[in-house]
């Protein structure tokens, strides 16, 4: 197994988000999440990606428990994540806050700072070539130089792409990677996601588009009220009864 | 090209700090400009917690009094050597700022500041009653001056003055290696978000951590350098209003920037030397134009020129790049950063 959680769940108080939920990723392909507003589905992001720890159950990772690991140590194993709102810093370069991702497999400590040691030099000049070549890889080479603030809703997106790819990860979450972007927009970055997978990092993605999910998607998962409603392919999703209930309403058959 | 123009910036400042005591002969004007280097150390402090890191800590002038502190007692109670006592003043306040620091990163934002707020009161309290270390009010008197390195004695006040401005150039450097390295780029970071920093394999705990450290260090160092200059010191230099004058020193001159400090420090000091004899009421004109400034300038004067000249640049680039569509005339999605609309 690549990722998978074992009766995954999550209280606040009285309200349980995620119950009891069995999901497995599946390597090199991507995955999906879908579910109604306040289905649960970014706290189960959260979950996998150390942001939340779960009330039970457990989240392995190549076989290796990480339920209770820190989410900075998460991304050291390789695994990304984005957010919704992109967090990205406006004010600044898109080089400039890519550059930064790849942080955690350098070593350079302040002292290293300080006197400016051949290591700190070697490790920003491995900092910034990551950067340029996930800038490439995510389309971005045009407006490297541009100030975050200045780009369009897409291009905030391919930057925050770009920063979780600078981690070097195997898989990546994104969590409403296509929100707030026109629907011909919305086809480009499905198609940076495929070029993700041809390079061998997983994804795994929240998504409200169901176009774009059924036709993107290797797999889906169904939440509903915290609940895993139904798992598979698209086409097995779209004719499932109990995902049709969940999103339209009323009996099934109707 | 804008390089060079800011290295014979940088070459002028330091022209003019080296030569400035020469030019002057005015003794209180040497006085006054040591007492500022000595200040702007303290900011760079400050700076790089609340303008690089993004916790505002307002526990600062506690940390000025721990190392000034320090230093007066090793030296006059414990006779100790001035430098050792020095060097042992900055090890006790990076102690603490570390002890302070494991509590204080547990709160964030506002919360943050209020802690530290408490934080700094309470060692200033700590000061001012603990009269059999600290001789409470009365003060400690008879701190020696720096004592001489080598053959170079400090006992006349331009040394002092060129002592302090080596130790401030020394500081600046450091702040600017950090700021332009990896270790800055990762502060900047959990500034802008944490979360993201986290998602990205920062340890904020850690890093935060160290930030929190070194700003005291830097405040602790300002704090020593003061007991020495002024060879007296009273509990009042570990009160909030310390804290409030360096950050008002941050705010003008720019927060989260590199020059920001020696700007504000340079230009408050002054002008509140030239404002002397309003006496209190000065503060009837720094009030409201602090508020403007930060309400629309809130990354102070260097903020501002800094914005003022990218739009320049900006415009000028816009311009070259105009005139080459006009050559190839094809149409372009780039929009013009005055009129583009900020999405989402």
């Amino acid at each position: 197994m690549f990722l998978e959680t074992r009766n995954l769940t999550k209280r606040f108080g009285g309200l349980t988000a995620v119950n009891n939920v069995d999901f497995t990723i599946e390597q090199g392909k991507i995955n999906a999440i879908i579910g109604p507003n306040g289905a649960g589905k970014s706290t189960f992001f959260n979950l996998l990606s150390g942001f939340h720890s779960p009330s039970s159950g457990k989240v392995l990772y190549k076989g290796q428990d990480i339920t209770a690991l820190p989410s900075n140590k998460i991304a050291k194993l390789g695994i990304a994540r984005t957010f919704q709102t992109t967090n990205l810093f406006e004010q600044s370069t898109v080089l400039d806050n890519v550059i930064v991702g790849h942080r955690l497999r350098t070593k350079s400590t302040l002292i290293d700072a300080i006197f400016r040691t051949p290591r700190l030099k070697r490790e920003e000049e491995q900092c910034r070539e990551k950067a340029m070549e996930v800038i490439e890889f995510a389309g971005l080479k045009k407006v490297e130089d541009k100030l975050v603030g200045s780009l369009t809703q897409e291009e905030k997106k391919r930057t925050a792409f770009a920063l979780a790819l600078a981690t070097e990860p195997e898989i990546v979450f994104l969590d409403e990677p296509a929100a707030g972007v026109n629907p011909e927009e919305t086809e480009g970055l499905a198609e940076l996601m495929e070029k993700m997978v041809q390079n061998s990092i997983t994804v795994c993605l929240i998504e409200h588009k169901m176009q774009m999910i059924m036709k993107l998607a290797d797999k889906i998962m169904v939440l509903n009220y915290g609940e895993k409603i139904a798992e598979g392919t698209p086409e097995e999703i779209r004719n499932n009864p109990t995902v049709i209930k969940a999103y339209l309403g009323g009996n099934a058959s109707a | 090209m804008k390089i060079l123009k800011r290295q014979y910036i940088i070459l002028a400042m330091l022209l003019f700090a080296i030569f400035f005591p020469l030019v002057t002969q005015n003794e209180y004007l040497v006085h006054v400009m040591t007492l500022s280097f000595i200040w702007m150390i303290g900011v760079y402090g400050l700076n790089l917690l609340a303008g690089y890191t993004g916790y505002l800590s307002l526990a600062h002038a506690g940390f000025f009094a721990i190392g000034a502190y320090s230093l007066g007692l090793l030296t006059v109670k414990a006779q100790m050597n001035f430098w050792a006592a020095f060097v042992l003043a900055l090890v006790i306040t990076s102690v603490i700022g570390f002890l302070v620091g494991l509590l204080a990163l547990r709160t964030k934002e506002h919360f943050f500041a209020i802690y530290t707020l408490c934080v700094g009161y309470i060692i200033y309290l700590v000061i001012d009653k603990w009269e059999s270390l600290t001789e409470g009010v009365r003060g400690l008197i008879g701190i020696p001056a720096p004592g001489n390195i080598g053959p170079i004695s400090f006992q006349t006040p331009l040394s002092q003055y060129y002592l302090v401005l080596s130790i401030l150039l020394l500081s600046v450097l450091a702040m600017y290696r950090i700021i332009h390295s990896l270790t800055g780029r990762t502060y900047i970071a959990i500034r802008n978000s944490e979360d993201l920093a986290q998602a990205i394999g920062i340890s904020t705990i850690k890093n935060k951590l160290t930030a929190f450290v070194l700003s005291t260090f830097f405040a602790g160092l300002s704090g020593a350098l003061y007991a020495s200059f002024i060879r007296f010191i009273g509990p009042d230099i570990g009160h909030t209003v310390i804290t409030f004058d360096l950050l008002t020193y941050l705010l003008v001159g720019g927060i989260g920037t590199l020059s920001g400090p020696i700007v504000g420090t340079v230009l408050v000091v002054w002008i509140s030397q030239q404002l002397q004899f309003l006496q209190d009421y000065r503060m009837l004109i720094f009030g409201p134009v602090l508020t403007l400034l930060v309400i629309f300038y809130p990354r102070g004067i260097v903020g501002a020129i800094a914005s003022w000249t990218n739009k320049q640049a900006g415009r000028m680039k816009q311009r070259s790049l105009r005139d080459e569509k006009k050559e190839d005339s094809f149409p372009s999605s780039d929009i013009a950063p005055e009129n583009q609309v900020k999405e989402g």
